[in-house]
């Protein structure tokens, strides 16, 4: 935004929001800034995702024999839950609405604060009191049901802390409902003058959305866990059959959450791109109106599509029917948003910094996810395919080649804004690139092998298809490496990096007209604006 | 890769059709997407001299032309798949029964004539095949990948799914369904076999019919004690009950299928006849599921009773 009123100084300062609410641990942790809290959330997120990827690690290294010599079968199925749940709801659904939508909203339209500041904490503090204890219960003891909780088998058959997990996930769901909840007010009520909802920039849009899914899908996520609790503490038959419960309905419940939650996990990562391009292309957004459109049309259709987890599941034949047209239809915006991106680079003055790799990786990324999602929503070809590591190569390429790609480029993008410094480039630039090809080593193999037929959640496999699996854990060590990079050379900036100026991408937004890294409350005086988002000059 | 997966069933060849057409499809699509931003990525990077004049930020043809085309190839893919799929939901009628029960973590399979196996599947070559299934315990899912067939079993209901195998030999039986410990282990080996081996593979068994084996178990747990014709207690008749229509006492109607017989035995308060009094005790801990697919085929082996009080409720 070029036109902005206030003249003053926006000087880098070496202060700014990080030392003026107080330099004590407690001055952080009763902070009712948001920027602060955001900073909260990305260490303990930070924290969650190497101890999920840590347990990726085990189970990629034990798929290396097919007889899976390296751990028992039971320490195997509570890697992959410790994995499911931790990374599913302790890092992908917070990772980018609790930091970056957190630390950017305000920023972006020109607010003081979110709408709630101890409402915000607050939920902080519900996240690690959710995460650290179902940490724990992983961690001691261990859970063996997926991240997913099927019953009967979760409810009646399995020996492991169930409960305790299910409490921390349930809780761990409430400051995801109470963040969307916040991000809604705030845009509604505490934008600048002058910014109009077609002056949002895009992630905006994305953060907003995305509550809108936060706020109605994650209360049947609560519902659910607690009839799973009931029935497993008090033998209330709900989904064993045994007690005359229905074990389809929990699967209807669960995924009438769970899907739309892929969307929480997703539409913040377009919100992310659609930014990082507009800056490395140095021009606007292509279709600004199809994108943000597009957004809502995800966020909608999404909550119509759970019954593609269900195919061959038991439901009706023409429920799932329906469930494959829908699922059709939401890939239609999905298309969309890809063309679109496409469009933005045609004719313009395209820079190749860090953000701008993760970015094209992105694209690519999740273009390739989106289309082996086209086969798993054509009903015929997902009864071979469902439960194999086709499904798991799919989800893959969205979550992690789409969702972790976005966040690490939105890091990069925004690190000078929130720390004060600068990251080396060359450095990231190799990381971006390495992430891709690790990515791509891990993944794709796993789409061949669900193709040839072999079922997820395994620890042990038949000898046809070792060498798959191989070429799928040297890239998972790739991978990693790729993913220590920037834990490595950001640590580094954060006290050795060279002090960041006010805006060192020369990018549009408000965030870029205030100091880096922002005072406490944002903007020496509220700023008025006069234009879209987009408007580079250059 | 695809031509080297076995492809032993009649599903096999029409689904590997269209997983080709359809890798085609995204492929070229996939790969047109990279080449546009590879080479939008080289032709406008800084520094270049292409043209820049009239960048647009906005063409609602282009906008109209990305959302409608995916949207109708969409629909194309949509209606392929649908015609696959009411196939492998319909099976032919005279399609062969072969049950099988799923506990962790073991298949039990059980032919029409009363053969038992574990972990192994005998069918012919050629003849249509039907399985009805269920599980003692958690969900599990029937798995063939070389037949490209799937079917979760799930507790408490009956599923079912239905092949013809096109090739002899043996193929791997896998559980897709994560199921516990031993979920990875719980493997099989389907065998086809030519059809007239088959008939004989099923005589080589000592086992009793299903009918038979059913009616000593309908003795033995004591049905007999009041469903038996001319037993002093009053209880529903069975004889040809299965296939017709009851009068529930909670007023609802409810036809005599596998599921009602399955929930009758082993949760009878549920879904109780209207007109007798609920003393059936539930047979749910006491009974395996193999035993009610014995009972259940001793029951509907009887022909109605030529009597004319059959008239109204068909107990």
């Amino acid at each position: 935004m070029n036109a902005t009123t206030f003249p003053g100084n926006v000087e880098t300062t070496d202060a700014g929001y990080l030392v003026e609410g107080g330099r004590t641990l407690w001055s952080w942790l009763t902070t009712h800034d948001h920027k602060r809290i955001a900073v909260l959330y990305t260490i303990a997120i930070t924290l969650f995702f190497f101890l999920g990827g840590a347990a990726a690690t085990l189970m990629r290294l034990t798929l290396v024999h097919p007889d899976g010599r390296l751990m028992s079968a039971e320490n195997y199925n509570k890697t992959f839950t410790f994995h499911g749940v931790v990374m599913v709801w302790f890092f992908l659904i917070p990772s980018i609405p609790s930091t970056m939508g957190n630390f950017l909203v305000p920023l972006m339209i020109g607010a003081r604060d979110v709408a709630f500041p101890r409402l915000n904490l607050f939920s902080w503090y519900l996240y690690m009191i959710g995460g650290l204890f179902t940490v724990a219960a992983l961690l001691l003891g261990g859970v063996d049901t997926g991240w997913t909780f099927y019953t009967p088998f979760s409810t009646m058959f399995s020996n492991s802390n169930v409960i305790l997990v299910v409490v921390g996930v349930f809780v761990t769901g409430f400051s995801t409902i109470l963040t969307g909840m916040n991000l809604i007010v705030t845009t509604h009520m505490m934008r600048a003058p002058g910014m109009h909802w077609y002056r949002l920039p895009l992630f905006v849009w994305a953060m907003y959305a995305t509550s809108v899914v936060m706020m109605l899908a994650t209360p049947v996520l609560a519902m659910t866990l607690s009839l799973i609790g009931l029935e497993r503490l008090a033998g209330v038959g709900i989904f064993d059959p045994a007690l005359g419960g229905d074990p389809i309905l929990f699967q209807h419940f669960f995924w009438f959450y769970s899907h739309p939650a892929v969307y929480i996990m997703i539409l913040p990562a377009m919100g992310v791109v659609s930014e990082l391009i507009c800056n490395g292309v140095r021009g606007k957004i292509f279709g600004y109106k199809f994108m943000a459109w597009s957004l809502f049309a995800i966020a909608f259709i999404g909550f119509l599509v759970w019954g593609h987890h269900m195919f061959v599941a038991g439901q009706s034949m023409y429920a799932s029917i329906v469930f494959s047209i829908l699922s059709f239809a939401v890939a239609v915006p999905s298309a969309i948003k890809v063309f679109n991106w496409l469009a933005t680079l045609h004719k313009g003055t395209i820079v190749f910094h860090a953000p701008m790799i993760y970015t094209l990786g992105f694209i690519g990324l999740f273009t390739l996810g989106g289309m082996t999602g086209l086969f798993l929503a054509a009903v015929a070809l997902d009864v071979n395919l469902t439960d194999t590591y086709f499904v798991v190569a799919h989800f893959h390429y969205i979550m992690v080649g789409g969702s972790v790609m976005a966040y690490l480029g939105g890091i990069h993008y925004w690190w000078p804004k929130a720390t004060g410094r600068l990251y080396p480039e060359g450095v990231a630039k190799i990381a971006a690139w390495l992430m891709f090809v690790g990515f791509n080593l891990t993944f794709f193999p796993q789409y061949v092998l669900g193709y040839e037929g072999m079922p997820r959640r395994y620890h042990q496999y038949l000898p046809r298809y070792q060498d798959l699996n191989i070429l799928s854990s040297v890239g998972a060590a790739i991978l990693a490496v790729s993913y220590l990079m920037p834990l490595c050379y950001l640590g580094y900036s954060l006290f050795r990096g060279k002090s960041a100026p006010a805006n060192p991408w020369r990018a549009t937004g408000l965030e870029w007209t205030t100091a880096s890294p922002p005072p406490e409350h944002n903007f020496p005086a509220t700023p008025v604006v006069t234009c879209g988002p987009y408007e580079y000059r250059d | 890769m695809i031509a080297m997966q076995p492809q032993a069933s009649n599903f096999a060849v029409p689904i590997d059709h269209m997983f080709d057409a359809m890798l085609a499809l995204c492929g070229t699509v996939s790969l047109g997407v990279f080449v546009v931003m590879f080479w939008f990525c080289v032709k406008y990077r800084r520094g270049s001299h292409a043209d820049r004049e009239g960048r647009a930020t906005q063409k609602l043809g282009l906008e109209i032309a990305w959302t409608l085309i995916p949207f109708l190839l969409f629909v194309g893919i949509f209606a392929w798949s649908i015609d696959l799929w009411t196939m492998l939901r319909t099976p032919p009628a005279d399609a062969m029964p072969i049950y099988v029960v799923a506990k962790q973590w073991m298949w039990k399979v059980q032919h029409t004539n009363g053969r038992r196996e574990i972990d192994a599947l005998h069918v012919p070559l050629g003849v249509p095949v039907r399985l009805i299934m269920t599980s003692e315990d958690v969900i599990h899912s029937f798995y063939v990948p070389d037949f490209r067939v799937k079917q979760d079993v799930v507790p408490g209901r009956y599923t079912a799914l239905w092949f013809t195998a096109t090739k002899l030999g043996d193929y791997p039986l896998l559980c897709s369904e994560y199921c516990g410990t031993d979920h990875a282990a719980m493997l099989g080996t389907v065998t086809v076999m030519p059809a007239k081996d088959y008939q004989q593979w099923l005589k080589a068994s000592a086992s009793l019919a299903p009918a038979q084996a059913g009616r000593r178990l309908f003795v033995q747990f004591g049905c007999s004690g009041c469903h038996d014709p001319g037993s002093g207690i009053r209880a529903p008749d069975l004889r040809g009950v299965y296939g017709t229509q009851v009068q529930l006492a909670d007023g609802r109607r409810a036809s005599v299928d596998d599921r009602y017989l399955h929930d009758a035995i082993m949760l009878p308060a549920g879904r109780r006849v209207a007109g007798y009094a609920p003393i059936m005790p539930a047979y749910q801990s006491r009974i395996d599921e193999e035993d009610v697919l014995a009972l259940m085929a001793y029951i509907k082996s009887l022909k109605a009773a030529p009597s004319e009080a059959e008239a109204g409720h068909a107990h």
